[in-house]
């Protein structure tokens, strides 16, 4: 639009507009996610079978790939210390690390796919397998889109030095991203 | 109330800036008064496709068998998708949009006192993803297999699978139809909480905010809290749907009762979605047309927040009979009472505050009060059903479906005509034709309870839902108990007719009416400070700020029987 | 109250009639009440010329008791409520009188199949006798039913028993009934389960212990009828087990 929205640059909370509504779609993404993990969890207690189903799960990938996004959570902190620092260049630098890292656990995530897929464990195999594939699958969309929009931020915004509050913004979305796997992992890897 | 370092400059001139274009203005526009209108008018037209389905099967419940008048003879699965679609349209695409997007994007800046939401942008994609939504439910219908037929609850295995729902198409259609229209509206209410929390004027202190905003944001609060789990069980139905995956099907391990729990803990609280939006908006023509101060502002808000906490512990109530483990009726049979708590207090924080007042009858008046009256009958009804032992007779009866139509429809229609006849003028600087608004009124409201009255009766006389003939039931195909349906029937072509009116009222008024001021009600809330019709920038005599409440009618300390809210006094207002 | 519209065949009926007269009372009071007042106050304050609005906050404490004490009295009734529904759902729902006869009941697209137990009062014995939308039922007879779906989810409602119990596919679920009059009435599904939902109507028979006698003499497993009947039920059977391994 022509000109600047008066809305926008209020803030009658104190805190920035645009925080406060990553703030409100990490609570809504909340609840979408909450309600796979409750619905999971249900199915997990009617059936003992499926601790079995979970023992076939790759745990080492798993914890590489927890690795990697803790890793990632950590450049996104220093990406964001720098932007409040106006530091472009290691912002930048570190926003594209934490992309890398991003884009490692995906790349082990397809591997991880590949195999499973390779030995039968497919959609359809039953129903912990199908959990399993809808769970990851979404939250690695997640991830992706996390990765897009950093890239965007990265080369759109801080190259040309300007709205250095995304990082901070993307960094929330990041750790919630985070947090979901770190529910994910024990839930689908770990508890057999 | 910190203010960022922003001079509210005087930017009148922004909008002659440039000629926009007819699509440039009111199809892509960003502006949030544009897309209350679009959102508006999709509601309206959805509910007039809505309201002809009703018709037909209604029609068809009258005079079974019988070819139908611009439709033809009902057949059992056009029943089936009928009823269901009715049900989807009135809930997802007339009640949420109109009073929750339509009221809530038209309203919040204008009563906050800032220019526009905060996402403009944003705010335009929520009503395209919306548009898209509405575009993929109506083709739906078209599709080989027809429309959608299992009831808007879906319950699986029905829904899952094309061998038992004969709508190959149909079904996941409307599944996805269902979750576009909710990431529209989450969207929309990240927006509108947003904007609320943040855009408001200066001087707007929590308690100043003009109890519909209230509403409106708790209500997007409770929608996104309560739509996750179902954004998560309408994935699953999806992929049972669509690929194959077994999650509700029990013959292979997967659990259809799974989905009850994910669909009602979403569907309970949607009834206070809509119900919130519709109460915010009864309460600020009650007290523009009593002069009189809310009673117990701060009363209703903490009951309406009661209210919707205790709404997400209450979804078992749909299932006493549905085969969950009886015990847990003890549990949901109390929380379902006590919710009646917090509702009562606000029905009677809305009658008291009519004491005292000077009761102006004009046709809004007239909705806002025959809203309190329906919701009552509505609200009442609900303890039958809400007490497990009479639900195992009721559930799924006819006196269901005429408890929750005396809910939904004070909600739905008499809230929407509330806010239409309240905010016409100052939607499009004219007034409406009261005579005529009379007529729709009387109409509406003596057709709408000749269609439901009778309903309560067959109900408890053992007649269920979803049937589309009732002459196979030898109990219930007497003579007696169709003339009640064939009334209930006539009911709805008259009040149908009597929508006649109110378009031709709406259309004729944009052009004739009279030409409105700014406050022509003197209301005191801030859009009434805005021209008629608001510009693009809404205050284009400077951002107004705020000094006091929104309700200071008949105050002792001033003259005039109203006080609006940006009018500079040395005093400050109990209302704190 | 409900009699008058419809009559009660079962012992807990009348349970169930009872609680529903108990709320209709306690409502009805609020109801007339809050209507009362509700429609006193628009015309007592309606618009005139000498009469100006009154400021009252309504947040003052003697305001609120206005408020207060009204809730607090629902809350009572609400309480009174309660403590008759668990009564009666514990009644009709949870705790079951013993046996005396059995019947297994499956719904599914768009039929409801009933196995009588029989002259032995014993399920899944030779002298079963299965019948496609008809229900025979004695007199002062507690029965337990056993409740079945080959495919969705359908609902087991007996209007004149105020009897209502939704089929899960997959499940097995356990009541009881006690009918008390005899006579013919429908037994309905409540709950949507397709195209013909709408048709999947079927009859109640409460007769007298002879009566009763005589239909299961008539009805044994060998003659003509039932076992047409039995041959319906293989080719469902293998029909359902066929959509199983397919889905």
């Amino acid at each position: 639009m022509a000109h600047q929205i008066i809305a926008t640059s209020r803030s009658a909370t104190g805190i920035p507009t645009g925080r406060l509504a990553v703030w409100w779609v990490v609570a809504s993404e909340i609840f979408i996610f909450g309600g796979l993990i409750a619905a999971y969890l249900l199915n997990r207690f009617l059936h003992g079978s499926w601790a079995q189903e979970a023992a076939v799960t790759n745990t080492f990938i798993g914890g590489i790939n927890t690795f990697w996004l803790l890793t990632s959570s950590w450049f996104v902190v220093i990406a964001h210390h720098y932007s409040e620092q106006r530091d472009a260049k290691k912002t930048r630098q570190f926003l594209w690390l934490t992309i890398l890292l991003g884009g490692f656990f995906m790349g082990f995530k397809f591997v991880e796919y590949y195999k499973e897929i390779s030995h039968g464990m497919t959609l359809f195999t039953n129903n912990f397998w199908s959990f399993y594939y809808t769970a990851t699958g979404l939250h690695g969309f997640h991830v992706l889109c996390g990765m897009v929009i950093m890239a965007i931020i990265a080369e759109g915004d801080i190259k040309n030095e300007r709205n250095w509050h995304r990082v901070e913004n993307i960094g929330i979305y990041w750790h919630f991203v985070d947090i979901v796997w770190i529910f994910l992992f024990p839930l689908l890897y770990i508890a057999k | 109330m910190a203010e960022v370092a922003t001079a509210d400059v005087s930017h009148d001139d922004h909008h002659h800036e440039h000629e926009q274009t007819f699509w440039s203005k009111y199809v892509f526009s960003t502006d949030h008064k544009i897309i209350g209108f679009q959102y508006l008018f999709t509601g309206i037209a959805m509910a007039i496709i809505g309201g002809y389905f009703a018709y037909v099967f209604r029609m068809q419940l009258a005079f079974p068998g019988s070819s139908v008048p611009f439709f033809g003879i009902v057949s059992p699965s056009a029943y089936n998708s009928l009823v269901t679609n009715h049900g989807t349209i009135m809930i997802f695409w007339v009640a949420m949009p109109v009073l929750i997007a339509a009221m809530g994007n038209f309203l919040i800046p204008l009563m906050i006192g800032c220019d526009d939401m905060v996402f403009p942008r944003v705010n335009r994609l929520s009503y395209q993803i919306f548009l898209l939504s509405a575009i993929v439910l109506i083709a739906s219908f078209f599709v080989p297999g027809g429309g959608f037929g299992g009831a808007w609850t879906a319950y699986p295995p029905l829904s899952a699978l094309a061998k038992y729902n004969a709508t190959p198409f149909g079904a996941p259609m409307w599944l996805i139809a269902v979750a576009l229209e909710i990431v529209a509206f989450l969207l929309g209410g990240i927006n509108f909480i947003t904007t609320a929390m943040n855009a408001r004027a200066k001087g707007m202190r929590m308690y100043d905010i003009p109890i519909v905003v209230w509403m409106i944001v708790i209500a997007s609060m409770l929608f996104m809290a309560s739509v996750g789990p179902l954004v998560a069980g309408a994935v699953m139905l999806l992929f049972d749907q669509t690929l194959g995956t077994t999650f509700f099907d029990a013959s292979a391990g997967g659990d259809p009762v799974l989905w009850q729990h994910l669909f009602w803990f979403f569907g309970h609280p949607e009834v206070y979605v809509v119900l919130l939006p519709a109460m915010g908006i009864v309460a600020e023509v009650m007290c523009t047309f009593a002069r009189k101060k809310l009673f117990g502002y701060k009363l209703i808000l903490y009951a309406t927040v009661g209210l919707g906490i205790l709404s997400f512990f209450v979804w078992a109530h749909h299932q006493f009979i549905s085969g969950v483990d009886p015990r847990a009726a003890y549990l949901f049979t109390t929380t379902t009472l006590l919710i009646s708590i917090p509702v009562a207090i606000m029905l009677f924080a809305y009658i008291a505050t009519l004491y005292g007042g000077s009761i102006q009858f004009t046709t809004a008046m007239l909705f806002a009060l025959s809203f309190l009256a329906e919701f009552l009958i509505g609200g009442v009804t609900g303890i039958w059903l809400g007490s497990s032992g009479t639900d195992i007779y009721l559930h799924d009866t006819y006196f269901v479906l005429a408890h929750f139509h005396y809910t939904f429809f004070p909600i739905a229609i008499i809230g929407t005509f509330t806010a239409i006849y309240y905010w016409y003028p100052k939607m499009f600087g004219r007034m409406m034709n009261e005579t005529w608004g009379k007529i729709h009124f009387w109409g509406t409201i003596i057709a709408f309870n000749g269609i439901f009255l009778p309903l309560f009766f067959l109900g408890a006389a053992g007649q269920h839902r979803r049937i589309y003939n009732y002459q196979n039931f030898p109990d219930l195909a007497g003579d007696n108990m169709q003339d009640l349906r064939v009334f209930a029937t006539i009911s709805l072509v008259i009040m149908l007719l009597f929508q006649i009116p109110f378009v031709i009222n709406f259309i004729v008024s944009l052009k004739r009416g009279k030409k409105a001021g700014k406050n022509p009600w003197k209301a005191n809330t801030l859009e009434w400070v805005a021209p008629s019709p608001p510009p693009h920038g809404n205050f284009p005599d400077g951002m107004p700020e705020v000094y006091r409440g929104p309700y200071e009618f008949a105050h002792p300390d001033r003259e005039d029987d109203y006080w609006p809210q940006n009018e500079p006094g040395n005093q400050k207002p109990a209302n704190k | 109250m409900l009699e008058k519209l419809l009559p009660a065949a079962s012992t807990y009926a009348k349970d169930i009639d009872g609680l529903f007269d108990l709320i209709t009372y306690l409502v009805g009071f609020w109801f007339i009440l809050a209507m009362g007042v509700f429609f006193y106050l628009v015309f007592r304050y309606r618009r005139k010329p000498s009469e100006k609005a009154q400021y009252i906050t309504g947040e003052t404490h003697k305001q609120k008791l206005a408020i207060e004490v009204p809730h607090y009295l629902i809350l009572l009734c609400d309480i009174a409520i309660l403590v008759l529904t668990f009564i009666v759902w514990h009644h009709v729902k949870i705790e079951k009188p013993p046996a005396e006869d059995e019947v297994r009941i499956v719904g599914q697209q768009w039929a409801w199949t009933f196995y009588h137990s029989g002259a032995d009062g014993l399920l899944g014995t030779d002298d079963d006798i299965a019948k496609v939308n008809e229900l025979h039922v004695k007199k002062d007879t507690v029965y337990h039913y056993k409740l079945e779906s080959r495919d969705v989810m359908h609902s087991f409602s007996v209007p004149v028993f105020r009897l209502k119990q939704d089929t899960i596919p997959g499940r097995i679920i356990e009541g009881w009934f006690e009918p008390n009059k005899t006579g013919e009435w429908d037994i309905q599904c409540a709950e949507m389960c397709g195209v013909a939902h709408g048709i999947m109507a079927a009859r109640i028979f409460i007769e007298t212990e002879e009566e009763h006698a005589a239909w299961i003499a008539a009805n044994s497993p060998n003659s003509a009828d039932t076992s047409m009947i039995a041959k319906n039920e293989t080719v469902l059977e293998t029909q359902a087990q066929e959509d199983r391994s397919n889905g």
